[in-house]
């Protein structure tokens, strides 16, 4: 223990880091998305898949950081289906993938069980993971995570600053303020999408990609904690449709706006 | 059943939520509130004509928020009280802690809750897909819900008690407030502006920003965006339009290729005349909007600004 200290500490003050970042391949929501036969679960035949939007900012800070400090980035999915995402993330200049063939759905804890499990025998100085996954919109992984690990930890980060093995974060609040805050190492932090621009893949990382390490470990939850009853389209009121072709419609919203007084 | 609701300030000011925390609970059994500060009698008073009991914890080290303390102390009032549940606003300081506590309680947790019913154990309902879909989700108690703002206005009035719990942190924070990050002030503020043209991820490119601003300037107003906008850098932070940027009520908004995830909608829904261009007949901005057209805005946009032109004619 002492040993893992010294190494980890000598580590940060180094300048190394060794970052864990957590990535979801995850439908869009803007994509066709809808409720399956079942009542229960979603019906996501037609849904195009990606990278979680926010995990993208996540993978594209903890290579920054890396490109700047040296160290290594460890990508972490969770997913019988997430190969795609995790070569992704190694194409953009993560360094190996661990991939934990578990579908577990709406149930963030198990998500964060098996993660847990996993990277226990990782020493790292930091674990990022994206603010929300785009599908489930939970916003719970990452700091179920740090209280499983009993980690400090921030979340809706918007800037890092690492120095003198201390991370300062601004997080985003209401109203465009931001809060400043400083934490030890290992930290865990979830990141706010806007942080960065995420480099594109290119296609030497697509070639370099294909030599780097993906291990699949087996983990099988222990818990469960909520349990779907029904899936089903939200009530809406329904805005007035205007239809027709562009010219009636624009005909259409400038009465519209007469009508109002507003031209 | 007993419930507990975690009230919130900063600034100096009991977020509104915290009161709809509250209605909620006096809605499903007793209620009880807990304050947590420097000096939180006058949050407290407020609390307290919504609530059973209000409990006050105070302490020094607690005057600026800590995730770390937050939960330390809510943990030994938790212990003390044993609620059935435990409700917490769904908001940049409530989403971070909250999840944090349940792992230490070991109980359940469910964010961004709009709907609760008792059934064995509870029935909570929460929107996936960023507001596409619902789901009704079965926990067993106790546990905790972070509340979405808005989902429960109504309630009734209380004059509960106020007692000091007479607990303190049994520890340091791991995690040191440093202070507040004031908005970057912009050349323009959208929230004096008449007409907003906002427009959002459908926009496609920052290319076709000018395009918006076209529109924007032959109707009086303003451009402003949605989140994936500003994280583009296609417009600046403080043409922001949601919670974490401006609350704005023109008297026109036009929303251009918004899809309308909640964030963006809690900053806009009380503009008076609201007009949405979408291509996803399914998009929620539809569910705000008062008239909505189904279709692409390179196609209609251009249209309108072409009579528009005609008129000043």
């Amino acid at each position: 223990m002492e040993n893992f200290l010294f190494i980890r500490v000598a580590r940060a003050f180094g300048g190394e880091m060794k970052i864990i970042v957590l990535a979801k391949h995850a439908p869009d929501p803007q994509s066709e998305v809808g409720v399956a036969s079942d009542g229960k679960s979603l019906s996501l035949g037609a849904a195009v898949f990606d990278i979680n939007d926010w995990d993208r900012y996540a993978v594209e800070e903890a290579i920054r950081i890396k490109e700047k400090l040296g160290g290594e980035v460890v990508v972490v999915g969770v997913g019988k289906n997430c190969d795609d995402t995790l070569r992704k993330c190694l194409a953009m200049g993560a360094d190996r993938a661990i991939k934990i063939p578990l579908d577990a759905g709406i149930d963030a804890y198990q998500i964060a069980e098996v993660i847990a499990e996993a990277i226990k025998n990782e020493k790292f100085d930091m674990i990022f993971a994206g603010l929300m996954s785009q599908d489930m919109n939970n916003g719970l992984v990452g700091v179920l995570l740090a209280g499983m690990l009993n980690l400090p930890f921030a979340t809706a980060v918007t800037a890092i600053d690492i120095k003198d093995g201390k991370v300062k974060v601004k997080r985003e609040i209401e109203g465009g303020y931001q809060e400043e805050v400083e934490l030890p190492m290992p930290c865990l932090l979830t990141i706010q999408s806007g942080i960065n621009e995420p480099r594109y893949v290119s296609v030497m990382g697509i070639k370099k990609a294909k030599t780097k390490e993906m291990k699949e470990l087996n983990i099988s939850p222990k818990s469960k904690k909520v349990e779907v009853v029904k899936m089903y389209l939200p009530p809406v009121k329904k805005a007035e449709l205007i239809t027709g072709d562009p010219g009636q419609i624009a005909t259409k919203l400038i009465a519209i706006l007469k009508e109002r007084g507003l031209i | 059943m007993k419930v507990l609701a975690v009230a919130e300030h900063r600034f100096g000011n009991l977020n509104p939520l915290s009161i709809e925390l509250l209605n909620l609970a006096n809605k499903i059994g007793e209620s009880e509130a807990v304050v947590i500060g420097k000096d939180v009698s006058k949050f407290a008073s407020e609390l307290a004509k919504h609530a059973d009991k209000v409990w006050k914890i105070e302490d020094a080290s607690l005057e600026n928020y800590s995730p770390d303390l937050y939960v330390d102390v809510l943990s030994q009032l938790i212990a003390k009280v044993k609620p059935d549940l435990i409700l917490v606003g769904n908001t940049a300081m409530g989403s971070e802690f909250a999840p944090y506590l349940a792992v230490k309680l070991g109980v359940p947790i469910v964010t961004d809750v709009v709907g609760v019913s008792k059934a064995d154990g509870l029935v909570v309902s929460r929107y996936v897909m960023q507001g596409k879909i619902m789901v009704d989700l079965k926990v067993s108690t106790p546990c905790v819900l972070t509340i979405r703002q808005g989902a429960f206005k109504e309630g009734v009035k209380k004059t509960g008690q106020i007692v000091d719990a007479g607990i303190k942190p049994s520890k340091s924070a791991m995690r040191r407030f440093i202070g507040y990050v004031e908005p970057e002030v912009g050349e323009v503020d959208i929230t004096k502006a008449e007409v907003i043209v906002a427009v959002g991820r459908g926009i496609e490119d920052a290319a076709n920003i000018p395009l918006a601003e076209e529109l924007a300037k032959l109707l009086g107003g303003v451009v402003a965006g949605s989140r994936p906008v500003i994280d583009s850098g296609w417009l600046p932070k403080d043409r922001q339009v949601g919670i974490s940027g401006k609350i704005v009520k023109p008297k026109l908004y036009l929303a251009l290729g918004i899809s309308g995830a909640f964030q963006h909608v809690m900053g806009m829904k009380d503009s008076e005349l609201i007009i949405a261009v979408n291509k996803d007949s399914e998009a929620p901005i539809f569910g705000v909007a008062h008239y909505g057209i189904v279709g692409n805005l390179f196609d209609v946009v251009p249209e309108l600004i072409d009579k528009l032109k005609a008129i000043k004619k």
